[in-house]
């Protein structure tokens, strides 16, 4: 009940018109940022996080956050009007939303994903409210063992989820380590990895990186595949949302589905692409029409929609409770509460009790207005998409610049952005996966520092990560996640040869 | 250039060749790291953990992992790997780089938003060939929109050149 009281309070937090409007520009921008090639969820953020640096953080990150609803949302548009995945976790909407768009039925697509979306977001919304109290108050134990043992944990669930290769996976990570290490170490005050540069005193600036691996990068591979939107045309009128809500009531049951799948996968990092496949691929399994999906069914969009909003909104849970960000943006965000002086994690939830609650407040009202936003606006967003990508590109070029400038006035950040984003654009080519990069950058230092005070409690052994239960129990799953690859080459090989024993 | 042209369009670099030297630039990152984590000293000091200590393991980690990616890809059979990149997709590329970082130059000399109203207009002629007269109005009014924005509204400076200073700016 203490949950209720507190989201009460932090609906006070919303009743200041300043936030209410804050709240609105972020979710504009948002759909902008998640319909336009190259500006996506975590960019967008990071391009707008100095400005907000002026603002209360209460009200910077309502902006904040309301910006990622938008982007979430704003990723289904391109999915199903140009078959073109804004996000990661929209492609399993194209396989049925695009074929829906061709024929003509776009309206219907964009209502049921909408709806999906915000339905999604919800059921993750009040998992927050309700569980994420529970999880700081469990991690206000937590000492430095444990905070090291659950960052262990995030990275070894890179390792043992990702789809790409666990080296590339592990090489990426440990690049992102070691740029956050550059820069004067905080304990000793020495200078490390800076080579008698100055500039390099000030070390990477993971919103530098973000923004050139996900937003020049993201221009560079779009430019090579010569890209020319051709889409479908998009109009909503109240008849068709009347009429597509009326049909959604009855795949209520794939949208739970997609939500408890979504909730599940979203607090593990990276989670909010399976979730959207694995939503899709169970919805198909189980449905009647399963045969039909891929040729333009409804509930193939509802399937991988609730699914991946969900896990878009629950990768804030473990922000805000751990301090572990559960995607690239929740990094970015993360790494905006640093900045504005708050330390994430279970004390938040202690001190800072209005920014926690206006931020979980604002998730309800934000989604709200995002769907309110993106059923009105499609056409206008539609037909920026129509706009040549020759305008496009160089707007988007120039907005990255301002926004490596803007983050430490200087203008060496500007040319390591563009240098960030050939890495990104080959590395995105050679599939090393991004995500792991930029979480070990902006959680470098704090994984560095617990893990030298827990290596000072315990006078330099390991056995402290397996000293009581709690912290062993994290690590010894780290660690099985971490050689998971492994382990399922070894069953892979174990289950053919039982299967070639028993064909004797 | 039409499709028949593109699928024609001879390869650069083959994947294969790509991996075997990222991995090989990558590993000598590490080796970077690791060489200054032991000059700041990687082992177990007097008060505790020295500045190198967690680095250097960052640091071998980063060449071992490499050095897997390494092997996996020269042991790979040379006609399975793909293409990287063709010559007209890479063409592409750099005519997207050279005016960024023409842009990106220009800014330290002329300010940000002069640098960017050129970038913009070459930009859409040379990909897209706009004649001035189209490109013009876009390339003034993203800039004057950000400079609005930003020097008036937010009242963050950007870099700006002789021109902003000689209008009092």
């Amino acid at each position: 009940m203490d949950a209720l009281f507190s989201l009460i309070q932090g609906f006070g937090v919303l009743a200041d018109p300043a936030n209410i409007l804050y709240m609105m520009i972020g979710v504009l921008l948002g759909v902008l940022i998640g319909v336009l090639p190259g500006l996506g969820g975590a960019n967008g953020v990071a391009i707008l996080l100095p400005l907000t640096f002026s603002m209360s953080p209460t009200s910077a990150i309502i902006m904040l956050s309301c910006i990622y609803w938008g982007a979430l949302f704003g990723g289904a548009v391109t999915s199903i009007l140009f078959n073109i995945p804004g996000e990661p976790w929209s492609v399993a909407t194209t396989f049925d939303g695009h074929p829906m768009a061709l024929q003509g039925r776009a309206g219907e697509a964009l209502t049921a994903a909408f709806t999906a979306s915000f339905f999604g977001a919800l059921l993750a919304v009040i998992l927050i409210t309700f569980f994420a109290p529970l999880v700081a108050n469990f991690a206000l134990r937590f000492g430095p063992p444990e905070f090291f043992a659950v960052q262990l944990l995030t990275f070894a669930s890179f390792v043992g989820l990702d789809r790409s290769s666990p080296f590339k996976t592990l090489a990426s990570m440990m690049i992102g380590f070691a740029l956050a290490a550059v820069g004067i170490d905080i304990v000793t005050g020495q200078l490390r990895l800076t080579f008698g540069s100055h500039e390099l005193l000030r070390g990477f600036d993971f919103l530098v990186a973000v923004i050139g691996l996900f937003g020049v990068g993201e221009i560079l591979l779009s430019m090579e595949t010569g890209l020319a939107f051709k889409g479908a045309s998009a109009r909503i009128s109240p008849t068709v949302v009347l009429q597509t809500w009326a049909k959604l009531p009855q795949y209520w049951a794939t949208a739970l589905r997609g939500c408890v799948i979504g909730c599940w996968m979203g607090i593990k990092p990276g989670g909010a692409t399976p979730a959207s496949f694995m939503s899709y691929g169970i919805a198909k399994r189980l449905s009647k029409n399963g045969h039909k999906f891929g040729t333009g069914e409804l509930e193939g969009v509802v399937a991988p929609e609730a699914a991946a909003h969900a896990a878009g909104t629950t990768a804030l849970l473990p922000m805000l409770t751990l301090g572990i960000p559960g995607s690239p943006t929740a990094a970015v965000m993360l790494g905006g509460l640093l900045i504005w002086g708050l330390q994430p994690g279970p004390l938040l939830f202690i001190e800072q009790k209005e920014f926690v609650w206006g931020l979980i407040a604002s998730m309800y009202l934000g989604n709200l207005a995002g769907l309110i936003v993106v059923l009105t606006t499609v056409p206008l967003f539609a037909a920026i998409l129509r706009i040549p990508f020759s305008i496009i590109a160089p707007i988007i070029i120039a907005i990255c610049a301002v926004g490596a400038y803007t983050v430490h006035n200087a203008l060496l950040d500007v040319s390591i952005m563009l240098l960030f984003g050939v890495v990104g654009y080959v590395f995105k080519k050679l599939s090393y996966p991004l995500a792991p990069l930029v979480l070990a950058l902006v959680l470098g230092d704090l994984a560095e520092t617990s893990f030298r005070q827990s290596m000072l409690i315990s006078d330099g052994s390991l056995r402290i990560f397996w000293s009581n239960w709690l912290v062993g129990g994290i690590c010894t799953l780290a660690v099985i996640l971490a050689i998971w690859p492994l382990i399922s080459i070894g069953l892979g090989r174990w289950r053919r040869g039982r299967l070639a024993a028993a064909a004797d | 250039m039409d499709r028949e042209e593109e699928a024609q369009s001879p390869s650069v670099v083959s994947t294969r060749l790509m991996e075997i030297v990222v991995a090989l630039i990558i590993m000598a990152f590490g080796g970077l790291v690791i060489w200054d984590s032991i000059r700041l000293g990687w082992r177990w000091g007097l008060e505790g953990p020295q500045a190198g200590y967690f680095p250097f393991r960052v640091g071998v980690l980063i060449v071992l992992s490499s050095a897997v990616t390494l092997a996996i890809a020269l042991f790979r059979r040379r006609r399975e790997a793909g293409v990287f990149v063709r010559r007209h997709e890479l063409m592409r590329v750099v005519r997207v780089l050279i005016p960024s970082a023409i842009f990106v130059f220009l800014i330290g000399y002329i300010g940000i938003y002069i640098a960017m109203a050129f970038f913009i207009a070459f930009f859409m002629w040379w990909h897209g060939r706009f004649p001035i007269l189209k490109s013009a109005p876009v390339a003034i009014l993203v800039p004057l929109g950000l400079f609005f924005m930003f020097e008036l509204w937010f009242l963050i400076p950007l870099p700006k050149g002789p021109i902003e200073e000689w209008l009092g700016f």
